[in-house]
């Protein structure tokens, strides 16, 4: 069981059963009917995949799941699956990032979809911008770049 | 010159090791081997996973030497898979980022850029370079490893670097 409280600036503390406080820098991200926000970590790279879903589920308490390529990602949403943000990698076997995004998109896919590449800026961005994803980072993966995306998420609320 | 001083130190014995205690990792940081990427992986590191970091940077020694013996092998062959080098040297790239290797990643940026001109020659001197940089780093990782399960194991503790 948790408990959670919310200051006038924004920031909320999760408490849980245990009383441990979690991380007073920990932003519990929240959407309006309490269910945590869902990611999924698309990345052929299994070190990259468990700092990302570590990270995630650490730092700002986001539950991940991991594939290891764009047509597992796909493959996934057509079984039904579905996740708020999706963190896809550029460059991986069988198929890539900016395939599985036009993909995902072709099937009426909402999910902010972002893009993850070691060259973020020029033919990389635009490839993955063009395919239809909502933004391009370069690697690596950190808070900061996170926070932006669940800033920019429309079922962020704190 | 650092990597001089760098790899004279790494010859003094374990006993100056333990007074120069948690600097190892300083002088990661402060000559580049490392980058804030690897405060943030420290700052992942609790009580429910004591030892993630080291985790983290085993699996990345584990799959570095591969990547290695992969880039080399595919710059023996005749002709040369430019394709293949690249899609090797930007996986080493991808991971060296995500570990803050940050030396690592920067010979990896020019590898690539390098591999893009076709030029088998600079292809080989930053594949020795890559060796080098990432030897050093993986020594120096692991005398810091050592150093910090002697200190938890005599009952002392480790503090992250800020």
């Amino acid at each position: 069981m948790e408990s959670k409280k919310q200051w006038s600036g924004g920031a909320s503390l999760s408490i849980s059963a245990s009383s441990k406080i979690i991380d007073k820098s920990m932003v519990n991200y929240m959407t309006d009917k309490e269910t945590k926000i869902s990611a999924l970590i698309v990345d052929d790279d299994a070190i990259i995949r468990k700092i990302h879903k570590t990270m995630l589920e650490r730092l700002f308490n986001i539950e991940a799941e991991m594939v290891k390529d764009g047509k597992e990602a796909v493959d996934l949403y057509r079984s039904g699956a579905n996740f708020d943000i999706i963190f896809m990698d550029k460059e991986m076997p069988i198929m890539d990032g900016p395939e599985a995004t036009k993909q995902l998109r072709a099937m009426g896919v909402k999910s902010m979809i972002v893009g993850i590449t070691t060259r973020a800026a020029g033919k990389d961005r635009e490839e993955f911008l063009a395919a239809g994803s909502n933004r391009c980072f370069e690697k690596p993966l950190d808070r900061a770049k996170v926070e932006v995306v669940l800033q920019e998420h429309e079922n962020f609320s704190i | 010159m650092e990597i001089h001083v760098f790899m004279g130190l790494l010859t003094l014995g374990p006993i100056v090791w333990k007074v120069l205690g948690k600097d190892i990792l300083s002088f990661a940081f402060t000559v580049g081997f490392l980058d804030d990427q690897f405060n943030q992986l420290q700052k992942l590191q609790d009580e429910s996973s004591p030892y993630f970091v080291m985790e983290v940077v085993t699996m990345f020694f584990g799959d570095s030497e591969k990547l290695l013996n992969s880039i080399a092998l595919a710059l023996e062959q005749k002709p040369v898979d430019f394709k293949s080098v690249d899609s090797h040297v930007h996986q080493f790239k991808g991971s060296s980022a995500s570990v803050g290797a940050a030396r690592v990643k920067d010979v990896c940026t020019n590898f690539r850029n390098i591999c893009e001109a076709q030029d088998l020659e600079g292809c080989m001197r930053c594949l020795q370079q890559l060796q080098q940089e990432y030897f050093l780093l993986k020594n120096n990782l692991q005398y810091s490893f050592r150093l910090q399960q002697e200190i938890q194991a005599a009952g002392g503790s480790i503090s992250s670097m800020e």
